[in-house]
């Protein structure tokens, strides 16, 4: 694997424990959406990202507030990363009037335009075009704004990404593609089904793009390589593939307990917690245990009272089911 | 510019001018720049706007309406072309899973105001790939509109809307269509979309046709005429927004129904027309509905074959004279 650890040259004390804040939120997040599941209040499933954190928050941390993120239906961290709150996530979990879609996208469709988080895509591989058309628009509009579209190991394999990739190449397009490789493709190891060994990294120089294999679980590794790649973009240098690997805490989705990886597998990568990481990181800054701990607190209390928020909210107005397919609000579809 | 023009001719007309008006507005598809496109309906722009504003791709549908669909969202209004509607089937995904439920998905937060242009039915000989008329396929995705023109002028105008407008737009040009003449359209021409046009008056039958089945209509209501039966040709212009309030107010005048369409019968569009008709229209009706549709079968490749499978004027005439004498 090749890693580049700039450390504090990257994120000074401050900033770090910011993004460390942030990670302690969405883990929190993630708990309480799969509490609440099992407790029947969230319907139709989640597929958590806890465990992925540090993809999330490190690349957000490097980009514009004006820049364009798209992620997959593995989108809980992504979304909370550019700003939509736990509560806003949780109420759109639990078919909410108060959630971020009006309770009409769920948990695979987390979206939050105003921020910038142009959606969550539950077909595998759809969004990378679609990224690559906001960068488009950004070149169109010299804008210097730049895409990132997120997605799986398993999203390599269809013909959206080969698509995709090559148009941004040769358009040489203001966009990241940056694989979230958690080793699975829903229940099936990636390499089982893949014909090289980084499924992301090893595709790109086949389209004459710059790829780099990080530390996905590092928080600073990830701000230092999404920096890099979006200047890069943003100079006119068009398009680079990061390849984060990381692992999931969860399964697949709800229904699945991940029996399939074998314990020492897990064991190995959870001692390689992005929260962990941050944690020796800050101990490595200086940064106190009470500033650490007081960071955990807090996020415990913000998401605590993000659920408390949308136990209470009230479900979605019975109107929003025939609004908001046309532009002018409505439905109608004949005169 | 001539008094007459070519449909062919309008399709080019109506994108000049909305490239020229707006400059948010860039092409997309292959062969469309320097080509001039395979059925040359964007020949000229390329020299005309550059290459910042009609862009060649490589041939990856799923990356030309991923990308216009990405770039509507993002303060442009894309105009992609897909080059013949057969390869729909190869970018379904963004046609029936993105770009229709975007904005509905995510609340009303996202608005995806792009155009998809296509050529569109038989006649030529394609063969089953390039010469089906699958504007059904799209009426079956709530959240897409659907304009189909008839004629060049509607072309430009329904075109100036489609670009227009907030809503993504699937615009099928019909290949049959291409060499046809008529009025050219006049400076500012916009047809707002999902008004249907009545081709001609008449009293005894209501002829429900669009696109390339709008002439084929008025030559069977030649046929009619010529036999004392006065025929009502509607040009619904558009599948949605589906303007039934025109196609029942003929039924009212004439009591008797025909729907001529292209696309198979077999969940063809006419069977929505049709089921609105039947139950809100039922008692305007003096005899059964007819529908004229393709036969259930790929298209064959030979015209004698083709004339077999495709609505004919003859077909149309023969259903129309059915219900005259019910």
């Amino acid at each position: 694997m090749t890693t580049v650890d700039s450390g504090a040259a990257v994120v000074g004390a401050d900033e770090l424990l910011g993004l460390y804040e942030q990670m302690a939120v969405i883990r929190r997040t993630e708990q309480a959406a799969h509490d609440l599941f099992l407790a029947g209040l969230v319907k139709g499933t989640t597929h958590l990202a806890a465990g992925h954190e540090a993809v999330a928050v490190g690349a957000s941390a490097a980009l514009r507030p004006d820049d364009y993120v798209f992620a997959t239906y593995r989108g809980h961290h992504h979304a909370m990363a550019r700003g939509a709150t736990p509560a806003e996530c949780l109420a759109e979990l639990m078919s909410k009037g108060t959630g971020l879609c009006k309770a009409k996208g769920g948990s695979m469709h987390l979206t939050k335009a105003s921020a910038g988080m142009l959606g969550c895509y539950a077909i595998v591989g759809a969004h990378l075009p679609i990224a690559a058309g906001a960068a488009w628009s950004a070149r169109l509009r010299g804008s210097g704004q730049v895409a990132v579209a997120f997605f799986g190991d398993g999203a390599t394999n269809i013909g959206a990404f080969h698509e995709a990739l090559n148009i941004a190449a040769v358009w040489a397009l203001p966009v990241l593609f940056v694989c979230e490789n958690n080793l699975y493709m829903e229940y099936t190891p990636i390499g089982d089904v893949t014909a090289v060994e980084n499924p992301a990294a090893d595709r790109a120089p086949s389209y004459g793009i710059p790829a780099e294999v990080i530390d996905g679980n590092d928080v600073v590794v990830v701000k230092d390589a999404v920096g890099r790649a979006a200047a890069l973009a943003r100079s006119g240098g068009g398009p680079t593939v990061l390849e984060a690997l990381t692992y999931r805490h969860f399964g697949h989705s709800r229904t699945d307990p991940g029996a399939y990886r074998p314990a020492e597998e897990v064991e190995q990568w959870l001692r390689r917690d992005p929260l962990e990481l941050a944690r020796a990181r800050l101990r490595g800054c200086g940064v106190p245990a009470g500033a650490v701990t007081a960071a955990d607190e807090w996020a415990g209390r913000v998401v605590a009272d993000a659920v408390a928020e949308a136990r209470a909210a009230p479900g979605p107005d019975p109107g929003d089911a025939l609004t908001d397919v046309w532009a002018d609000g409505g439905s109608a579809w004949r005169t | 510019m001539a008094d007459v023009i070519t449909y062919r001719e309008a399709v080019t007309e109506g994108l000049a001018r909305e490239l020229r008006r707006d400059p948010s507005v860039v092409c997309l598809g292959e062969d469309i720049g320097a080509a001039g496109g395979v059925f040359k309906t964007t020949s000229g722009l390329f020299a005309e706007f550059g290459r910042e504003r009609v862009w060649d791709t490589p041939i990856s549908e799923q990356a030309i309406l991923g990308m216009a669909m990405g770039a509507a969202m993002t303060g442009m209004r894309p105009v992609a072309e897909i080059m013949f509607s057969d390869f729909f089937a190869c970018c379904w995904d963004y046609l029936a899973n993105e770009i229709p439920k975007m904005r509905y998905m995510t609340g009303g937060q996202v608005t995806v105001p792009l155009v998809v242009r296509t050529a569109n039915g038989g006649g030529l000989g394609f063969g089953a790939q390039h010469s089906q008329a699958v504007e059904n396929w799209t009426l079956a995705i709530p959240g897409l509109k659907i304009a189909a023109p008839s004629n060049p002028a509607d072309v430009v105008g329904m075109l100036a809307a489609a670009i227009r407008s907030d809503d993504p737009v699937v615009f099928f040009e019909h290949k049959g269509l291409f060499a046809s003449k008529g009025p050219a359209a006049p400076e500012g021409h916009v047809v707002e979309l999902g008004r249907a046009a009545v081709a001609r008056q008449g009293t005894d039958v209501s002829l429900v046709a669009l696109a390339a089945t709008v002439p084929m209509a008025l030559a069977a209501a030649d046929l009619l005429a010529a036999d004392g039966i006065s025929a009502e040709v509607i040009d619904l212009r558009c599948l949605v927004p589906l303007d039934m309030a025109s196609v029942l107010e003929s039924v009212g005048r004439t009591s008797r129904l025909v729907v001529v369409e292209e696309n198979p019968l077999q969940g063809g569009w006419g069977g929505t027309v049709v089921s609105i008709v039947a139950d809100e229209g039922f008692e305007l009706l003096d005899a059964p509905i007819r529908r004229v549709a393709a036969a259930c079968v790929p298209l064959p490749f030979a015209d004698a074959l083709e004339q077999l499978v495709i609505p004919t004027v003859d077909a149309v005439a023969t259903a129309a004279r059915s219900l005259v004498a019910y």
